[in-house]
């Protein structure tokens, strides 16, 4: 158990220096949500109607919840990457716990999508955003974001593992986020939406999420939200943690 | 049930060298019931396998009967047996897709075979994998050295996740780096490392914890001559110092260059083995090597050649390249060049010369090993 803990520090250490090394990483996708937040807030924001005063109030607790989204999608990007390097096989042959790796990556990704919340948050602050309601608050919504993210982490993770090339992970990786990601209520509520989509965004895991986020930025009741959202959490955990592992030790 | 005390008596008594014959008789005198000791050795029937001679201890790994078939049909290896003995530099030689890689992946624990048994450092490669793990090394045929470290911090963190402690990890890195050459471009990225480097340091890196057997793939794929000729260097040293390595190569010169014995293999299986000269012997006597003019002349010259031979003549057509083992000597050499001579056979090279293990490789598979 010792053995496993520090195993898990050595992966995560190894994974951070690869970003801190080459911070292209975390500036391409950290560019690619700012863009959005900046797109969003002076190009369609004045058009949609959300009820709320600002539309940055109502849009940044959404983009918080991609930004991670996206940034789950590196975990598999980073294994297979891994993979292919044959630096997989290395760690295989050794005497560490097997599951170190995968361990390593998702609190490595999990401490990067805190970081990118904390900058995204400051562009925000920059354009208008305002924690009103407590930093309690958004603390709390803070950590369910990271918690969102290290779940879906998993999934991609396992998904990676799947299709073993960072090619092909890549491009597997956006067919389930992009659904995911426009059919929510990230960018606008989901009531506007048309029948079928409007009923796919409503139990999204997204949607709960965000509505959990926004509720909390605002100052407004959670309501239920936070335990659908808790639970797909858990959920997701449940399913695709050990569906990961399996892939992992399957590896030949 | 692998703690019952039967099982781990037996498994020493054959680590002492008795037959499974032996071992019954023992039991028996010693008081066991013989439906009791039927009972054990059915559960227990792996250890049964085959049995393990005196070699054992001399031998560092042991493989018997290993099978691994991919995708339900593919058979990588058909019913591999063999011995590695401590302190040898032995080779596994055979083209690619032969099994060689398989089998080493096998061994380190990375892959499962479908049928047999191997121990290795007196490590079951299955029920022992975790522990097994902590004696072995390998580099692999791709440099497994991260590229966004330094090189030290790829040995430190090696040395951690084999669970030294921060500072035997700092200094075995440091020993390593001096003992590769590598102690000016220690603290680079390596980015900035050349391919011999990186191989150099994959090497290093598989050699953190003094393993009892190196595992080393393909070690020179992909390396120029000097590159290659380095890492030869690298490899005698430490064998030198009493490392016991398992390498496996589709080079015949490597495997001659390095290796005391060498397993050739074809297809999954082991089609020959014994040392570089005794696999040479195998081809018989020398072998004769014409470079006709023209294409034209390979049937002719193959109808003179084949009085002199007692096998058929390899030919390749791409190159006008005709081979034949000969026996006879030098003499062989004159007759051949008169009768061509009279036969106006336009050659553009003759010789004769002792077989090289790609000879070996042909007269045993029929194709060549590249």
């Amino acid at each position: 158990m010792n053995h496993t803990l520090s195993d898990i520090q050595v992966m995560t250490k190894r994974n951070l220096v690869k970003f801190v090394r080459i911070p292209q990483l975390i500036i391409f996708s950290t560019i690619q949500p700012v863009m959005m937040l900046l797109l969003f807030t002076y190009v369609f924001g004045g058009a949609i109607k959300t009820g709320t005063d600002e539309y940055i109030n109502y849009l940044l607790p959404g983009i918080l919840v991609q930004t991670v989204l996206f940034g789950a999608m590196m975990t598999g990007i980073g294994l297979v990457d891994d993979l292919s390097r044959g630096m997989i096989d290395r760690f295989r042959s050794l005497p560490m716990a097997r599951s170190a790796v995968l361990a390593g990556r998702t609190i490595t990704d999990l401490i990067r999508n805190l970081f990118t919340v904390g900058l995204m948050t400051v562009v925000g602050l920059l354009i208008g955003f305002r924690i009103d309601h407590g930093i309690f608050n958004f603390l709390s919504a803070v950590a369910l974001i990271t918690l969102f993210g290290f779940a879906f982490s998993w999934v991609s993770a396992a998904i990676g593992l799947a299709v073993k090339t960072p090619e092909t992970a890549q491009v597997a990786g956006f067919i389930w986020v992009f659904p995911l990601a426009f059919g929510s209520s990230i960018f606008v509520p989901v009531e506007g939406m048309s029948s079928v989509i409007g009923t796919f965004a409503e139990y999204n895991p997204i949607t709960y999420t965000v509505d959990t986020v926004r509720a909390l930025t605002l100052g407004l009741p959670v309501g239920n939200n936070i335990w659908f959202s808790l639970a797909w959490i858990f959920g997701i955990m449940i399913i695709f943690v050990p569906l990961a592992i399996n892939r992992y030790r399957a590896i030949s | 049930m692998s703690n019952h005390p039967l099982i781990s008596y037996v498994e020493e008594a054959r680590w002492r060298g008795m037959s499974n014959k032996q071992i019954l008789d023992s039991l028996i005198s010693a008081g066991w019931q013989v439906h009791d000791l039927t009972n054990v050795f059915l559960d227990h029937i792996e250890i049964f396998h085959e049995p393990i001679t005196t070699e054992s201890k001399e031998n560092i790994v042991t493989v018997r009967n290993i099978s691994k078939i991919y995708n339900k049909t593919i058979k990588a290896l058909d019913n591999i047996s063999l011995d590695v003995k401590r302190g040898s530099v032995t080779a596994l030689l055979g083209p690619n897709g032969a099994g060689k890689t398989t089998l080493v992946r096998i061994l380190a624990t990375l892959l499962t075979p479908e049928h047999g048994s191997a121990r290795v450092a007196g490590f079951d490669i299955i029920r022992d994998a975790q522990k097994l793990r902590s004696v072995i090394g390998l580099a692999g045929q791709y440099a497994a050295v991260d590229e966004s470290l330094t090189g030290r911090e790829n040995l430190e963190m090696v040395g951690r996740l084999y669970h030294l402690s921060a500072l035997s990890a700092r200094q075995r890195a440091e020993e390593l780096l001096q003992q590769f050459d590598l102690d000016d471009a220690g603290d680079r990225i390596l980015k900035t490392y050349s391919g011999g480097m990186r191989r150099r340091l994959d090497l290093a890196a598989s050699l953190v914890v003094r393993p009892q057997i190196l595992f080393l793939d393909e070690p020179t794929t992909g390396l120029d001559p000097r590159g290659r000729f380095a890492l030869w260097h690298v490899i005698r040293e430490l064998v030198k110092d009493g490392t016991t390595v398992l390498l496996t190569t589709q080079y015949m010169e490597e495997a001659d260059q390095l290796a005391n014995k060498i397993f050739v293999i074809d297809r999954g299986s082991i089609i020959a083995q014994g040392t570089a000269d005794e696999l040479k012997k195998q081809v018989g006597g020398d072998v004769l090597e014409l470079h006709v003019a023209d294409r034209s002349f390979i049937n002719e010259a193959v109808g003179v050649i084949t009085q002199f031979g007692n096998e058929v003549p390899h030919i390749n057509e791409d190159t006008n390249i005709i081979t034949m083992a000969v026996t006879g000597g030098t003499s062989v050499l004159v007759d051949v060049v008169r009768k061509f001579d009279v036969a106006n056979i336009k050659i553009n090279d003759i010789v004769l010369r002792r077989p090289s293990l790609d000879d070996v490789f042909l007269t045993l598979t029929g194709h060549t090993a590249e």
